[in-house]
């Protein structure tokens, strides 16, 4: 999120270096399979470093695992707050601006508030998205709820009750968010309530 | 105060502004109307660099606006502008969007700004309307906050972009009669409209442009009564 938001800041920046960085994070994240992101992460940049340094680089399988579902969502993330922020209509700016705030207090104060109640929908998707993404990290043995499930699978011999209950488990953590989304919005549609 | 040397503004190859010179002086109202595409909003948008010019020079209070060492913030702060289509804050009531500059920009105390904010509300006959969202606004009110916005920076010259354009014609007059004010108090202002009876009553000088040129000026009497270029009688005769 915190990713998402600056990369999507940077590729609306003034500076070109920023945006042309911020463009190659994001297509190259959205244009390869976040599995083989997990592996690169979690195997492939240690075994690099290996080489390199001559060192072992042992990385936790935790630390792997979040930093690879962190990394691909801030590029969903960035694109989604960049369509937030270009929807607002350049006359907020302008207001902002001709009362003599910097361009950054025009984004922070007026574009940005508004931006992001803008994405809270898309923002619930990604999340969504995300959450059901972490079952991959189940590849590189990070025990999250997939792997949780396959492990006791392999004690049980029961793969349909246990993965329909794995299943079930998503589901509700799912539905969660979207609730939390759902009540984010009313929340936030306090000014567009007519009293 | 503000003067405006051979200014020029082009957008690609659509060359907008084609050598605007004029001075407006402190206290003066110079009221700027024209058909539509001939530059009038442009011109305003330079004043305070919304719009970047591409040749010539605009200096305010012998700063030039056109220097890039120039802090434009500061001198925006100093001037204020209202808009065809207000841009309000949507997400801030009416009294959040009045002292959120005077706080960010001036630095103000909160119970400051609000007390300013109240006073200028009261001055617009707003003040039951204060912690109430633009949405829940008359066009006509939101556009009378938003010159409060404005005002609350204190500002030394005030630039309307055709402020009543957007307004249904009963709610003209209420929007009008707070720049009336504003222009009796002394304010000096630079006002784009169409709205001939309020360049005729409070205007000193009324420019009248046409193709990214002022072809003429005078007093609104002179402008109004024996105009002397051909095209501003056709355009005259069209609205009057």
């Amino acid at each position: 999120m915190l990713i998402g938001t600056l990369v999507g800041l940077a590729r609306l920046s003034d500076r070109v270096v920023l945006r042309a960085l911020a463009r190659i994070y994001v297509d190259f994240i959205r244009g390869t399979p976040l599995l083989v992101q997990i592996f690169i992460i979690y195997l492939g940049i240690p075994s690099l470093l290996y080489v390199l340094t001559g060192s072992r680089w042992p990385i936790n399988v935790y630390v792997a695992g979040i930093a690879a579902c962190g990394i691909n969502s801030g590029a969903y993330v960035a694109e989604i707050v960049r369509g937030g922020i270009q929807s607002i209509d350049r006359g907020q700016t302008e207001a902002a601006r001709s009362l003599g705030m910097t361009g950054a207090q025009a984004m922070r104060h007026v574009v940005l508030p508004q931006a992001l109640k803008r994405v809270i929908p898309p923002l619930g998707n990604e999340f969504i998205a995300m959450l059901k993404d972490t079952s991959l990290l189940s590849v590189i043995g990070v025990e999250e709820l997939t792997r949780k499930g396959q492990l006791f699978i392999a004690v049980t011999f029961a793969p349909f009750p246990v993965y329909m209950g794995i299943l079930l488990m998503y589901l509700v953590m799912t539905l969660s968010i979207s609730r939390l989304v759902s009540m984010m919005e009313r929340r936030l549609a306090v000014s567009d309530r007519r009293d | 105060m503000i003067a405006v040397t051979d200014l020029v503004k082009s957008f690609g190859k659509l060359e907008v502004l084609k050598g605007i010179t004029t001075r407006i002086k402190e206290k003066e109202v110079v009221v700027v109307i024209g058909p539509s595409g001939s530059g009038k909003s442009t011109f305003l948008r330079c004043l305070n660099f919304l719009e970047t010019p591409t040749a010539g020079e605009i200096t305010i209070d012998q700063i030039s606006v056109t220097d890039p060492k120039t802090n434009i913030n500061t001198l925006r702060a100093e001037v204020g502008m209202v808009f065809q289509r207000f841009n309000l804050f949507p997400q801030m009531t009416a009294l959040e969007n009045i002292i959120l500059a005077p706080m960010k920009v001036r630095g103000l105390a909160r119970e400051e700004a609000e007390e300013r904010a109240s006073g200028l509300l009261q001055k617009i006959g707003l003040t039951d309307k204060a912690h109430v969202y633009p949405e829940s606004l008359s066009g006509g009110q939101q556009q009378r906050v938003a010159i409060a916005r404005a005002l609350a920076m204190q500002p030394r010259i005030m630039l309307f972009d055709e402020p009543t354009s957007a307004l249904d014609p009963e709610m003209v007059g209420e929007v009008l009669n707070v720049m009336k004010d504003l222009a009796r108090e002394g304010m000096t202002m630079v006002v784009v409209t169409h709205e001939m009876g309020f360049a005729r009553e409070v205007g000193d000088r009324v420019l009248f442009m046409d193709e990214g040129r002022i072809l003429e000026e005078g007093t609104p009497e002179s402008i109004f009564k024996e105009a002397q270029n051909e095209r501003t009688r056709a355009f005259l005769s069209k609205i009057l």
